[in-house]
């Protein structure tokens, strides 16, 4: 595709379509994108500071060995349980205080940002691409190998989904690898879910047939016209998925099931600060803000773009 | 596989090699459609108490259409109208009957050899929009088939959609534009170019018009005649609207729950329509012109449509028939040639 | 006769987040008693906004009424005997809902949206009697089933108690149709009610509001895009385009004499019954303006054949051609005296 793929979601209102306006030059390529993006933004307040939260997760995740004040493994029990700054006892040299054992509270919370990220980016890698492949399928097959595979799907989804993941977890041990596994593999079923209904929408919607009717083969059909404008909708729920998965991860981070206790993981740091949650409150509280941060931006963000997705809201408004 | 020799290869970039003259109205049968039927299973009531049946959306359709000519289709919602093209070109299987279309049996063809086929019989969708991928340009849409059908190079492809935008009044450098941008009306001129890239010899137009302004409508309609004197297209021009298939069509079939009524000339369904069903719908459609409508009597049906589910016995029109007498509950009637090239279905044409 | 509704210079715009949508500027005609008064245009042409802006149907925000007067002569009035008349534009919430489905009727396209699904037709009709007219609810239902017989409802009885979704589309627009008239009304304004429709059910709909309107003495506005059925039922026609009324005649002026290129270009678009031989249909080039910025000249003079300079510098005001007879032109076609 050429260029004008990252151009086509822009509206051009009322005056395209009355064909007036048709002899303008179209705007193309990646600055124009930009500016439409930026647009979009500042339409939407709640977006806007989704995208910032976001980006401030992901920046210290990759910038966390250049902007964490401390070595987040490094113990240093004579400033163990150092309060944050703004405490009578706290130090800048601390703002977020220090755990039980002395380490810096926010090193380990930038540290932590790699786990929650890495386990919520490839768990939805494995999830979407494998839901994505099944799901077209299923859709686009129709009939019995359908009803199958749906069957399946909804068996899956009946089970007491954090029941099943802590058992899952249990039996395969606890490593980073493992978690992005089981995550992976248990929210496979939502990405079918979304895919099938999409492509059973697109194969009613009218340029499907006509792609058929001028004799599209399959495998066209599926590339060029299903899998394209599936895009938006995955993202979407891709971004709300993310989202748990981070959460769950925290969870079993808590339960001692997620990554070794060592590793700086904010389920971790939410399990090794319940004892002291009454005395030294903010051993716990910081990593949980830190989940509710990453949870709540990256949902406003899901919101956003599922707005902005929407193949509904590029069409010309009348 | 005539066809597919004919497809692929490279085809000429200065496209449409037309013979223009001898084309239009021939004798010659482009399509013949010999007891088409096509019926939709369903289930009714709850998972214990399940009934099935079947929806007769078209039930027994013969006819033809000769090379050049435009055969109209109208009738009312749910009359099967729509279903008709569709399983001609095979986007619905039909359930029995066979379909010809230039020769070739549709009906046995494999997959890959109606695959191979489908750029010659092409349709036109009546929603313009969502018959066009929101995702691919204009330019992307119109040299699909190209792209599917020939080993034609990008800038042979690109030269063509330009000759092709031209061709159906659309401004050729628009072919990196993506279908929102375009109005309704445009649209449909771009389903049409798509359709027309690899010289189609038939073209299904399944209410093409419908959702167009009044004043875009009669540009399209147009568009389709000159379009028709230019290629020598063959049109099943399918519609709700009578005024307009009366205008663009050289026969006219009129079809009422997945039967055709009446099937003759337009000049004569419009000046001596047989059918009392026909002659209903003539009655009721508005004319622009005030003296005329104050002086016209109309026939007013019952306005209860019977459910295509469940069709009534005999002739599917007595329930709302003026003139159904018994043997219209009882028997159902033939399709009758009355007069060359005038069919009917009918118990009472005679009488009437 | 006497007028019963006179609107004037009515001007409403959306301000959306493209600019602002000029949907109306300055619609004037007037209705006169027991008179049906068809409004024809295309998409866009704001013949739907008009009534909506009248009956404050529109949701604001977006669109905001900035200007006009709608005057409602109102002579059946029972509480006080004044015949002033209301400005429509000027009533409150409380006050135009007395109004709306009281003594002005609406029949939507779509009925079956515009009917709850989840309620019993009987019910939806009584709930208009009960509110309006002070009903109490067996009233409400006698009435309710009168009412059904009474726009051609077989077996009303019975009927009082199925769901929208049981109903036929035809037999669903005149429930729609029972519910407008239920309080006597004195206008019904309906909104290409039989768009949805097939042909025969149309025509029966539209005996049937002609039916209703001589025996209830009521006035109708026929919203439409379709000149054939205003052909037949209306006595006078309201053109518009792009958000203004080009053309108001009585119908035989109309279509005998159109006084405006873009009336005339719209009768030469339809195809003619029972012609002989084909031939082409007149089309209209180009396509209607951007309602975003509209031009300070004639809206038309892009596709007008006959755009003279003077029309491509100021917006054309209405003028009479002959009595009743207005079109907003500065050239007089009627009269062939362009």
């Amino acid at each position: 595709m050429d260029n004008n793929s990252t151009g086509q979601q822009i509206p051009t209102g009322v005056a395209a379509s009355t064909g007036l306006a048709i002899d303008q030059k179209q705007e193309t390529g990646l600055w124009h994108f930009i500016k439409y993006t930026a647009h979009l933004l500042a339409r939407d307040k709640a977006g806007t500071i989704g995208l910032i939260m976001f980006v401030i997760v992901v920046l210290s995740a990759i910038l966390a060995p250049w902007i964490s004040p401390h070595d987040p493994l490094k113990q240093n029990l004579r400033h163990a349980k150092k309060p944050p700054a703004w405490y009578e006892k706290g130090t800048m040299e601390y703002p977020l205080g220090t755990d039980n054992l002395g380490r810096d509270i926010l090193s380990r919370i930038i540290y932590g940002s790699r786990v929650s990220l890495t386990v919520g980016f490839f768990g939805v890698l494995i999830a979407s691409s494998l839901g994505i492949v099944i799901g077209l399928f299923s859709g686009y097959k129709g009939g019995k190998t359908d009803n199958i595979i749906m069957g399946g799907v909804n068996m899956i989804l009946a089970l007491p989904y954090l029941v099943f993941v802590v058992f899952i977890a249990a039996i395969l041990g606890s490593s980073l690898l493992n978690v992005i596994l089981i995550f992976g593999f248990t929210d496979i079923p939502i990405f079918v879910r979304i895919t099938r209904g999409e492509v059973i929408k697109m194969r009613a919607s009218g340029f499907v047939e006509s792609a058929v009717s001028i004799g599209a083969t399959g495998n066209r059909i599926i590339f060029s016209h299903l899998l394209p404008n599936l895009i938006g909708p995955i993202v979407t729920i891709a971004t709300f998925e993310m989202s748990a998965m981070i959460f769950y991860e925290a969870g079993l981070g808590f339960l001692g099931l997620s990554v070794p206790p060592s590793v700086p993981s904010w389920g971790n740091m939410l399990a090794a600060g319940r004892k002291y949650l009454v005395i030294y409150p903010w051993i716990a509280t910081f990593p949980g803000l830190a989940i509710v941060f990453t949870g709540l931006g990256m949902n406003l963000l899901g919101d956003w773009l599922r707005d902005v997705l929407d193949p509904r809201m590029r069409r010309v408004k009348k | 596989m005539v066809q597919n020799a004919e497809v692929s290869g490279n085809i000429n970039s200065n496209g449409i090699e037309h013979k223009k003259t001898e084309l239009s109205r021939s004798n010659h049968n482009l399509v013949t459609v010999k007891n088409l039927k096509k019926y939709f299973p369903f289930t009714k009531g709850s998972l214990f108490n399940r009934k099935k049946g079947q929806i007769k959306a078209v039930d027994d359709l013969s006819f033809n259409i000769r090379k050049g000519e435009t055969l109209g289709v109208v009738g009312e919602s749910g009359c099967g109208k729509s279903t008709t093209g569709r399983a001609i070109l095979h986007l619905e299987k039909p359930t029995a009957g066979e379909i010809v279309i230039d020769g070739v049996d549709v009906t046995r063809l494999t997959r890959e050899e109606l695959r191979c086929m489908r750029p010659q019989i092409q349709m036109i969708f009546q929603d313009s929009y969502a018959s066009l991928n929101p995702r691919h340009a204009i330019g992307h849409i119109i040299s699909e088939p190209m792209m599917i059908h020939t080993d034609m190079k990008q800038s042979a492809m690109k030269e063509r959609v330009m000759e092709l935008l031209e061709l159906v009044g659309l401004n050729p450098n628009h072919y990196g534009r993506f279908p929102h941008e375009f109005s309704g009306g445009q649209r449909q001129r771009i389903n049409i170019a798509r359709a027309l890239s690899l010289n189609p010899k038939f073209v299904v137009c399944d209410e093409p018009i419908s959702a167009l302004d009044v004043s875009i409508q009669a540009q399209v309609i147009n568009l389709f005649q000159d379009l028709q004197k230019e290629l020598g297209l063959t049109y099943l021009f399918i519609a709700h609207d009578l005024s307009m298939v009366q205008h663009i069509s050289d026969r006219v079939a009129v079809m009422y729950l997945g039967k055709i009524m009446e099937l003759t000339t337009r000049e004569r369904l419009f000046n001596t329509p047989l059918h009392p069903y026909t002659q209903a719908l003539m009655s009721a459609i508005p004319i622009p012109d005030p003296v005329k409508e104050r002086q016209r009597q109309r026939i007013l049906l019952n306005e209860e449509v019977p459910s295509p589910a469940n069709p009534p016995n005999g002739c599917v029109f007595n329930t709302r028939c003026p003139v159904a007498e018994e043997i219209c509950t009882r028997s159902a009637p033939e399709y009758r040639e009355i007069e060359t090239g005038h069919f009917v279905v009918c118990h009472k044409v005679d009488a009437l | 006769m006497a007028k019963i509704l006179e609107v004037n210079d009515l001007i409403t715009r959306f301000y959306t987040f493209d600019g602002v949508v000029h949907a109306l500027s300055g619609v004037s005609f007037d209705l006169d008693e027991g008179e049906t008064l068809g409004i024809v245009g295309e998409s866009g042409s704001g013949k739907s906004v008009t009534m909506m802006s009248l009956l404050h149907l529109l949701p604001t925000p977006p669109a905001r009424i900035e200007g006009g007067k709608a005057l409602f002569y109102s002579n059946r009035n029972e509480q006080n005997n004044n015949t002033d008349p209301v400005d429509l534009l000027q009533l409150d919430k409380s006050g135009i809902r007395k109004i709306r489905g009281g003594k002005i009727g609406f029949i939507f396209q779509d009925a079956l949206s515009a009917l709850n699904p989840v309620m019993t037709i009987g019910r939806q009709i009584s709930e208009t009697l009960i509110e309006h007219l002070g009903m109490t609810v067996d009233e409400a239902k006698k009435r309710s089933i009168e009412l059904l017989e009474y726009v051609g409802i077989p077996e009303a009885e019975k009927r009082f108690s199925a769901y929208p979704h049981q109903f036929s589309g035809g037999m669903r627009q005149r429930t729609m149709i029972a519910v407008a008239i239920a309080c006597n009304p004195e206008i019904i304004i309906a909104d290409e009610p039989t768009t949805a429709l097939d042909v025969t059910v149309q025509a029966q709909i539209i005996e049937l509001v002609q039916r209703l309107k001589k025996e209830m003495k009521m006035s109708v506005i026929w919203i439409t895009h379709d000149l054939g059925v205003v052909a037949g039922m209306a006595d006078r026609v309201l053109v518009m385009y792009a958000g203004s009324a080009v053309e108001i005649a009585p119908v035989d002026d109309l279509f005998y004499n159109p006084g405006h290129p873009y009336t005339i270009k719209l009768l030469g678009a339809l195809p003619k019954i029972g012609e002989e031989g084909q031939h082409r249909l007149e089309s209209i080039d180009g396509t209607p303006p951007d309602l975003l910025s509209p031009p300070a000249h004639c809206q038309f003079a892009w596709r007008c054949p006959h755009a003279a300079e003077k029309c491509w510098q100021a917006v054309p005001a209405a003028r009479e051609i002959s009595p009743g007879h207005h079109a907003a032109c500065f050239f007089d076609f009627a009269a062939r005296r362009p």
